[in-house]
């Protein structure tokens, strides 16, 4: 399996205040990669840094043999690496099919069509919804967009941020089997996540983070039965 | 042809296939509906003149029209920073007055070089068509200069902190309008005392042919590709740079366009007063221009310009009632904002060739709707 992502001993600020500390870590291609932590950890962070939307202080992001450190943000959509924002954050006035219309922005309109079909398989309530404004959705309904919306640019790596966030457990669930039906299809996926029992048991291998460092890291189902994280992140 | 245009964007394509789930849903074909729009415009233009010429409305009915034509491009052009883009700037008067010099120190300028008079432009002859159309680009052009100079900086900033600081730079654009003279050492803005002698080139003709040009092309880059690009950054900013938008670009491409059409308001401003002064252009102008976007409410390009021939024949309506009129004024605004808080239209757009379409389709209102209509939010033709 080929390195797709590595960072290297990477260090974010926001001002005084520094949000990750010189982590570092791999994901191979077609690997499911876990970060999981609690509130504050710099996950996100982490995510937002890669995707561009962050600077970092120091160290290295190489994305299939090239430095991600410094490209802006528009170019990375540009080199196949897809951010789902943290909250749902879909285009509230636009419709469920403007909205995945502006997550192909950058690629051509033909091949733009042949994606929606996908998505649309994948997530067949938006096709159902596809003229409603996105903001009349409800949450779980908001997500899926945002994911299909990731989608649309048709990445090598998608990251996902917090998708479970704030959703009834049967959702959490179903989007969880989409992310693994993408998995299956040959998606790279980061999964940022606070719902450690479920990424983990999707994951292929995970990083815990603490406070800006990796604490933890190896197979995601040896993971899920350490005792040390079962003691902080799985209650009990 | 009318399918494969249709098929040619994914959103548009998505619409007609909903429509064809429930039996084929009739459409019109663009060049009708760019044909019902000229044939609309056409007969507003042709009205308007005969009206004029057959004396049905006065000298000074007409100069009220041509500055309704004036206000409205002024909010439409504002609508693009603050309904599309969703920033709140306050400094259109500066980019008008900044539109208006140039246009008229320009004009003033090259007329003795063509051997032109005042006259020529009153009589309408070919060359002046052309100076004029120059004259106005040049105003828009120093706008949008300064539209650049001022929204790089200020694009930084966001909501209040955006509003201050473009309230600033058009005061200094109006301090600097004031006291270049003296500084430069030769007449350039004629100072305090105004720029005088420019020439009554303003008519109700190319003031209507400018408010149509401008609406339509606002409303086709509102459109295209960048238009989407532009109201995705409105709704989501950071989602719109996950998806690979270019928002800095973007954002300071919607400002200087903005400027741009200010400028070229501006331009007939000069030419329809014919004295261009800095103490107009003061920060209540960009109030008042604002006051007509939000009125009409912000993204729609047909309240921008209800509100702004509402507004500006208002205070002159009430011209019997002198000093009432403001007050009438001031409680129009009260009550709309009371009552109708997201602007008169709110985002809605109307199009006349959709209601066609509906009839067609038989699909009236008061049939029951049971998703919200893409149509009625976008920006449509």
């Amino acid at each position: 399996m080929a390195t797709m992502l590595s960072v290297q001993d990477l260090h974010v600020s926001y001002g005084a205040i520094k949000a990750v500390q010189g982590i570092s870590f791999t994901i191979n291609e077609g690997e499911i990669v876990t970060l999981i932590g609690a509130n504050g950890a710099g996950k996100s962070t982490t995510l937002n840094t890669i995707a561009g939307l962050l600077k970092p202080e120091s160290g290295s992001i190489e994305f299939l043999g090239e430095s991600l450190v410094g490209v802006q943000a528009h170019r990375i959509v540009e080199r196949g690496i897809a951010l789902c924002p943290e909250g749902r954050r879909v285009f509230m006035q636009m419709t469920v099919a403007e909205n995945l219309d502006m997550g192909g922005y950058t690629r051509k309109e033909s091949e733009n069509r042949e994606e929606l079909a996908r998505i649309y398989d994948h997530f067949p309530r938006l096709k159902e919804r596809r003229n409603q404004i996105a903001g009349t959705l409800s949450g779980g309904e908001q997500q899926m967009l945002a994911m299909g919306r990731a989608l649309m640019s048709k990445p090598r790596l998608l990251m996902l941020d917090e998708p479970s966030m704030g959703l009834a457990p049967i959702l959490v669930q179903e989007i969880f089997e989409i992310i693994k039906a993408l998995h299956e299809q040959g998606t790279t996926i980061l999964l940022v996540e606070q719902n450690a029992q479920m990424a983990l048991s999707i994951a292929d291998r995970a990083y815990v983070l603490e406070t800006g460092t990796i604490s933890m890291s190896g197979e995601a189902r040896a993971l899920l039965n350490d005792d040390r994280v079962r003691k902080a992140y799985l209650g009990g | 042809m009318d399918t494969q245009n249709a098929d040619a964007r994914p959103v548009i394509s998505a619409r007609a296939s909903s429509a064809s789930a429930s039996g084929t849903r009739k459409t019109l074909p663009m060049p009708v509906r760019y044909a019902i729009n000229a044939v609309l415009v056409l007969i507003f233009l042709v009205v308007g003149e005969l009206m004029i010429d057959g004396g049905v409305i006065t000298r000074y009915q007409s100069t009220v029209l041509e500055q309704v034509g004036i206000y409205i491009i002024l909010a439409v052009s504002l609508n693009i920073a603050t309904g599309y883009l969703g920033q709140l700037p306050l400094g259109h008067a500066g980019f008008m007055s900044v539109g208006g010099y140039g246009c008229a120190i320009f004009l003033t300028r090259m007329m003795p070089v063509l051997g032109l008079t005042a006259r020529d432009f009153v009589t309408g002859s070919p060359v002046c068509v052309f100076l004029l159309i120059g004259g106005l680009l040049v105003g828009g052009v120093c706008a949008a200069i300064c539209g650049i100079i001022i929204g790089i900086p200020a694009l930084r900033l966001k909501g209040d902190y955006l509003a201050i600081i473009t309230l600033a730079f058009s005061e200094i654009i109006r301090v600097v309008m004031l006291n270049i003279d003296a500084v430069v050492g030769f007449k350039l803005t004629g100072g305090a005392a105004g720029l005088t002698g420019i020439p009554g080139y303003t008519n109700f003709l190319n003031v209507f042919i400018t408010v149509v040009v401008v609406c339509f092309l606002i409303h086709t880059m509102m459109k295209s590709r960048h238009g989407r690009a532009i109201l995705a950054i409105r709704d989501n900013e950071i989602a719109a740079e996950a998806s690979g938008v270019n928002t800095t670009y973007y954002k300071t491409l919607a400002f200087v366009v903005s400027a741009f059409f200010a400028g070229v308001a501006g331009g007939l401003y000069a030419g329809c007063i014919g004295v261009m002064q800095p103490a107009v252009f003061g920060f209540m102008k960009s109030i008042e221009i604002l006051v007509m976007v939000v009125l009409g409410g912000m993204g729609s390009m047909l309240g921008s310009v209800i509100s702004a021939t509402f507004l500006t024949i208002l205070p002159e309506a009430l011209r019997a009632f002198s000093e009432y009129r403001m007050i009438v004024y001031a409680v129009v605004l009260i009550l709309v904002m009371i009552f109708r808080p997201q602007g008169l239209l709110g985002s809605y757009d109307f199009s006349l060739s959709r209601i066609i379409e509906r009839v067609m389709n038989r699909d009236f209102p008061w049939k029951k709707k049971q998703t919200v209509r893409a149509e009625e939010v976008s920006a449509d033709a």
